[in-house]
């Protein structure tokens, strides 16, 4: 339980000895420092708080309120680790076992949790996007954490190679979407039994598996300016849907004429990593081609 | 007649509350599509309407007061049952749209028939329920068949009579309101013009003239250019009940606006900002959680609104913005227990609150099939539960009490014993008399004020 209003003493983490002596960088000694109790109360949260916004593109029709109110909360709580100096630790103890970009840590997390499909189909010259899931397909936590390059991330909808914000390259696109989007039923079961596990772990492997996953979906998060679609096809698609009742600048998930995977699926064609999702993408540009047809004819353009 | 002679809300005065009927089913299996949405009372408290999440609205009537039965009030029985709402698919997001029906507003009665406003996620739908209870018999150019007779047949006129038949309830979808709105509708609210109402939903509030349904006018609008700037959604929103030009929304920061359509076409700009200063003594992280408005009503005079967050209801005056008149706690227990509520995600249930006719007492529910009233004069209140168990006719209702320390009385009942499953998000009190209505899961319950 979180005790009302008591506020973590700084001090507390820094009574904490280092095992061993060992390099402040390595995660064991992040491990020591994060042991005070409201430390890990508060990183409880934070890792319920962002499986349940992982969830929540799961769901056939995410309820924006709450996913407005967990993100809001996500962010209180990166403010004040940021402010406590854990958040640097974190992303030092993160860079360190990464070799790529680092993590900004002074930058706040956005609360942007828009799938762009537009951004994800040509977001495959970072990632390999898997656009025919749009964002249903977010597996839990143990079976994504990967951080190889190609993994199909999910809709990464904010990413781009010139998007200015550090992004780990490889993290899987846990996109919190406040617009509905594809969801599978059978996700949600698989998943509610994963919330209440996922508090379980081991505690040095779970600081550290969290820590990924927090920058998993904190990377997505920090994405604040897409850039825009190169795609003349897509462009002006969103010009004609501008004034449409749609906003079409939300979820696209709906333009995938490819059929809906479900959960297993999604799994199997990620670990085959193998030429699937570039072959939708490109069936998703034909796709494209053909709803911006539609649309055409729909808006009378 | 009036009837709320409001002495106290229990214990002790005159005034009690006793069980009067309940409906649904008893099954232990709760269908979801069974469980009730909505509850709302029309003008006169003839008519009690439910919406459940299979789309279904229930319309309940009153009976006249029996004769033979002097000391039994009316009772409500099935008036007309049917399906407002189907699921949809939304082919260009590629979603469902839940055919649950969000909200049901009654519109003021003009002729015979009764009209009512209820709406899924994305559409509003204007019912007609009109009932016949007679049927004209010996026309002179139709058989008693319907065949057309031949006119040089006719040799004599007749003067067709009515007659009685069995009573007929019809329901007719004469508006569909569709295509307005991109996020979830919350809220309908019928203006005090008869003409117009509003319609809102997370990000937009949109105005409607009854009459039109393939426009509405957009009069709040708070989607961010830049969606990753959301911090704040729209929660619930209203029509003042006599002037035609005020409303107001609240959201999940715990404001409510107050706006004037005279002011701008746009209301962005609110003329009235109500917002409690925070208590620092008590942020936590789930501040501002807690703070979120799930509902907001004005009272029948129209010079105070009623808000409900997770954990309080307040009471505010339109004239005084920095603080609420009154503030009443509904389950303080639950305060040290917000973070296993927000694991379990009971922590964002959204509760409705009510005034009764005269807005001396306000109504709201809680967990484990509680709800609360609280006596606006006397400040006293009352817990009671509604359950099979105490559904004998006309048994008093007792309260029930939630013990918070360390020692349980007798007839408590622990925090840690709560159900959190049986949740009573919807309740209704009648506009004029003591009946309330109470919906717990699948099953309506009506309680009345006992009749000495």
């Amino acid at each position: 339980m979180f005790p009302k209003g008591t506020k973590r003493k700084f001090s507390d983490s820094g009574d904490e000895p280092a095992a061993g002596g060992e390099d402040v960088n390595q995660p064991s000694s992040v491990a020591v420092r994060m042991l005070s109790s409201y430390s890990l109360q508060r990183q409880s949260l934070l890792d319920m708080s962002l499986i349940k916004l992982q969830l929540c593109h799961m769901l056939v029709e995410p309820n924006l309120c709450r996913s407005v109110l967990i993100a809001n909360t996500v962010r209180q709580i990166q403010e004040e680790m940021t402010q406590d100096g854990t958040w640097q630790i974190m992303t030092q103890a993160l860079s360190a076992a990464n070799a790529a970009a680092q993590c900004s840590a002074d930058r706040l997390v956005a609360t942007e949790v828009l799938c762009r499909q537009t951004e994800a189909t040509q977001g495959e010259q970072v990632l390999k996007p898997f656009p025919a899931v749009g964002s249903e397909g977010c597996p839990a936590e143990e079976e994504v954490v990967v951080e190889e390059e190609g993994e199909g991330g999910v809709t990464m909808s904010t990413v781009s190679p010139q998007a200015p914000t550090s992004y780990l390259p490889g993290t899987f696109g846990m996109d919190p979407c406040w617009e509905e989007e594809n969801g599978e039923d059978e996700e949600e079961d698989e998943d509610s039994e994963e919330c209440g596990s996922g508090s379980e772990e081991g505690d040095s492997d779970r600081l550290v598996e969290d820590s990924r996953t927090a920058e998993q979906v904190f990377g997505t998060f920090e994405i604040k300016n897409p850039a825009p679609s190169p795609d003349p096809a897509l462009e002006e698609l969103f010009s004609d849907v501008d004034a449409s009742y749609y906003d079409l600048d939300t979820v696209l998930t709906g333009m995938q004429s490819a059929p809906k995977m479900g959960p297993y699926d999604l799994l199997e064609s990620l670990s085959s990593h193998g030429p699937s999702p570039l072959s939708s993408s490109t069936s998703c540009r034909s796709d494209l081609n053909e709803l911006d047809h539609i649309m055409e004819i729909i808006v009378g353009s | 007649m009036l009837k709320y002679t409001f002495k106290g809300v229990g214990g002790g005065n005159d005034f009690q509350w006793c069980f009067s009927q309940v409906k649904g089913a008893i099954d232990e299996d709760v269908a979801e599509a069974d469980i009730i949405s909505t509850v709302e009372f029309n003008y006169s408290g003839e008519l009690l309407a439910t919406g459940d999440k299979g789309g279904r609205v229930v319309i309940f009537q009153r009976e006249q007061e029996s004769k033979n039965r002097p000391h039994s009030r009316g009772e409500y029985n099935v008036y007309s049952t049917f399906q407002s709402h189907e699921p949809e698919f939304d082919y260009l997001k590629s979603l469902e749209i839940e055919e649950k029906i969000n909200k049901i507003r009654w519109l003021p009665q003009q002729n015979a028939a009764h009209s009512l406003l209820s709406t899924n996620d994305k559409t509003i739908k204007l019912w007609k329920i009109s009932q016949r209870d007679k049927r004209a018999e010996g026309y002179n150019l139709k058989d008693e068949d319907g065949r057309l007779r031949d006119p040089f047949r006719i040799t004599s006129l007749r003067v067709p009579v009515l007659l009685p038949m069995d009573r007929m309830v019809e329901a007719s979808p004469r508006r569909i309101f569709a295509n307005a709105h991109t996020y979830h509708i919350n809220s309908i609210s019928v203006n005090s013009d008869h003409e117009t109402y509003l319609s809102a939903d997370d990000l937009r509030v949109n105005l409607w003239h009854l009459e039109i349904t393939d426009r509405s006018f957009n009069i709040v609008d708070i989607k961010p250019a830049n969606m990753e700037e959301l911090t704040e959604v729209i929660t619930a929103a209203e029509c003042h009940p006599h002037q035609c030009n005020v409303f107001v929304y609240s959201s999940s920061k715990g404001t409510i606006r107050l706006c004037d359509m005279r002011a701008a076409a746009l209301c962005d700009r609110q003329s009235k900002f109500f917002e409690e200063p925070e208590d620092p003594s008590s942020r936590s992280f789930f501040s501002e959680i807690i703070s979120s408005i799930s509902d907001v009503k004005f009272s029948h005079s129209g010079r105070y609104m009623m808000t409900r967050d997770y954990l309080s209801v307040k009471v505010w005056d339109l004239n005084m913005e920095n603080r609420p008149v009154e503030t009443y706690q509904v389950h303080e227990y639950l305060r040290s227990k917000l973070c296993s509520l927000y694991e379990n995600d009971c922590i964002f249930d959204k509760f409705e609150c009510c005034w009764n006719g005269a807005d001396s007492a306000i109504m709201t529910g809680s967990y484990n099939n509680f709800f609360r009233m609280f006596d606006r004069n006397t400040r006293r209140d009352i817990t009671l539960e509604a359950s099979r168990e105490n559904s004998k006719p006309r048994a008093i209702l007792k309260a029930r009490k939630v013990s918070t320390g360390g020692k349980r009385k007798k007839d408590e009942i622990s925090v840690d014993s709560l159900d959190f499953n049986k949740k009573i998000l919807h309740t209704a009190w009648h506009p004029k008399e003591n009946v309330i209505a109470v919906a717990a899961t699948n099953n309506l319950y009506i309680f009345q004020d006992k009749i000495n």
